[in-house]
């Protein structure tokens, strides 16, 4: 009885959407817009309301404007940027690095992290470096790597590699570490040999924090960018920061800078959609 | 269901078993040289105090634990380790979150090695008997307490096995869920002739479903006592019977 309950009431909550169609048209189109337009706003008021103060202060020159150009001037040179296509060799260059840096830092620091996470004496004998380099900075150790391997590509590639693997190794032995054994005890009770238990039991259980250590990584990866390019670089986004500060072109500046931070945008965007796409089952609202 | 009613196979002999745990460097013994025949298709249910090595003596047989002494026989062979002729129903569902329902149900088949197609087929229907057949392509987190086992309980039953051994399996259920689960449970093994071994701290499931219940003893020196429970089914919790053997119970139990 109780379960025919459970039923109806679950049964309720898939059938929410179709639900809403019965009511009529035109009050249901309203509330829709009312809702998404409330909706936007308790979401997105703050930075609207930011960037409205912004072009306000300045051009009301609450602000030097010399300093803080207004919106629609730093757009501008957004845009002209890119229709040039100045900007396009720029964000081509610091896309290659980094995205070469962070498969890199996936290619390696997932397989790594599966086996480290199971193997409980290579984790513990790993353990104490991997700590020992993480928590050295990835940029004080630039001029090594420079030292090493040169001011070209490869020593920016690789400071941006050696800072976006550690996120990803810790965070994929940390996700393998925490599989449920009871899990594992069920799945050899049903036959499951050590590789059906990593394929079906504890890979599966892994990838959520598989994820976090991406998400990480992939914001690592533009701030160590940045970073990189301001050091001895003739092209890329950074570069142009830095660049455009010294020639005094403020509003290409704060273009490259609104740049960056579209790119760390996108980057988390895409990284949330795979998640979405791979871990639906622990989605609340799957 | 199949014909394992000619052959009556899932016979189940315990020789001499005994099994110590350690416990903070001195021998703890939990079971002290059992002997029980299980017979072929029989519902045994083991009984006993917290600490009384029920749970123990099903992990033995499950092979999750060796005994450190005697052995386990299975239609006269001797077990080593975990075996697709067992099926485990532990007292949480222990369903991968990450498979739909149907999928959990055939995780069983798929090991063992059945083609994806046929082990569908016989998930469902395993998902059917359990009563979730809307729920097929449900994830666990959607489920109910009561759902979730439901599921655990079809997987273990898809597997087919010769014995199916219970740790708590209701233990963790609201009382309603538990009296309406136990009905089910006992529909199900008319139909699946199946030997069934159930561990349970519950005398009143143990009688409903049981047909001899072995009671373990609290002190280590007792011995294991049988108990055959001859009521015909459907049982009746409120037969004058019934309430006699929930009253004998408790009084080995020295609760009356």
């Amino acid at each position: 009885m109780s379960y025919e309950h459970v039923n109806t009431s679950l049964a309720a909550g898939f059938g929410l959407g179709r639900a809403e169609g019965h009511s009529t048209a035109i009050p249901a189109i309203a509330s829709r817009w009312r809702a998404l337009i409330g909706f936007i706003v308790a979401r997105y008021g703050l930075v609207l309301g930011f960037l409205a103060f912004w072009q306000l202060s300045s051009t009301v020159g609450w602000v030097n404007p010399a300093v803080f150009p207004p919106l629609d001037v730093i757009l501008s040179a957004l845009w002209s940027g890119l229709a040039s296509g100045a900007l396009l060799d720029d964000i081509a260059i610091s896309l290659q690095r980094s995205g070469i840096a962070f498969a890199a830092a996936v290619a390696i620091g997932i397989p790594l992290g599966l086996f480290m996470g199971q193997v409980r004496f290579v984790e513990q004998a790993l353990d104490p470096i991997l700590q020992l380099f993480r928590q050295t900075s990835a940029l004080a150790l630039y001029p090594v790597f420079i030292l090493m391997l040169g001011l070209g590509e490869t020593s920016k590639v690789f400071v941006i590699f050696w800072a976006t693997l550690f996120p990803i190794l810790l965070s994929t032995i940390g996700g393998v570490k925490e599989v449920d054994n009871k899990l594992v005890e069920m799945a050899r009770t049903y036959g499951a040999g050590p590789l059906t238990v990593f394929r079906r039991v504890v890979l599966p259980a892994s990838v959520p924090a598989i994820f976090v250590g991406l998400r990480l990584s992939a914001t690592t990866a533009l701030l160590l960018l940045i970073a990189a390019e301001m050091i001895g670089a003739n092209k890329g986004i950074g570069f142009q920061v830095m660049n455009a500060q010294y020639n005094f072109q403020i509003p290409l500046m704060f273009a490259a800078i609104l740049l960056l931070a579209l790119l760390g945008l996108a980057a988390n965007a895409l990284l949330v959609l795979a998640q979405r796409n791979l871990c639906r089952w622990s989605q609340p609202n799957a | 269901m199949s014909a394992s009613q000619n052959l009556r196979r899932g016979e189940v002999a315990i020789r001499h078993l005994s099994k110590s745990y350690r416990l903070n460097g001195t021998p703890l013994p939990v079971l002290r040289d059992i002997n029980l025949n299980i017979r072929s298709g029989e519902t045994l249910a083991i009984v006993g105090a917290s600490g009384s090595g029920k749970t123990t003596l099903l992990r033995v047989l499950a092979g999750l634990e060796d005994p450190d002494a005697g052995e386990v026989l299975i239609d006269g062979k001797r077990t080593r380790g975990v075996g697709t002729d067992r099926a485990v129903i532990f007292q949480e569902p222990r369903l991968l979150p990450w498979l739909t329902v149907l999928d959990n149900v055939g995780f069983g088949l798929e090991t063992q090695g059945l083609f994806r197609g046929a082990a569908r087929e016989r998930a469902r229907r395993y998902v059917q008997l359990v009563g979730l057949q809307q729920f097929e392509g449900a994830y666990p987190r959607q489920l109910s307490g009561g759902m979730a086992q439901r599921v655990g309980i079809a997987r273990a039953l898809a597997v087919q096995p010769e014995i199916l051994l219970l740790d708590e399996p209701l233990g963790a259920l609201d009382a309603m869920t538990k009296i309406s689960m136990q009905q089910e449970l006992a529909r199900i093994w008319r139909d699946e002739d199946v030997t069934t071994v159930l561990v349970t701290h519950d005398l009143e499931e143990a009688i409903y479903l049981a047909d001899r219940i072995l009671i373990l003893p609290r002190e280590k020196g007792g011995e294991p006592r049988l108990i055959e429970i001859g009521l015909p089914r459907p049982r009746d919790r409120s037969a004058p019977e019934f309430v006699r053997h929930r009253e004998g119970l408790l009084h080995l139990f020295g609760l009356h």
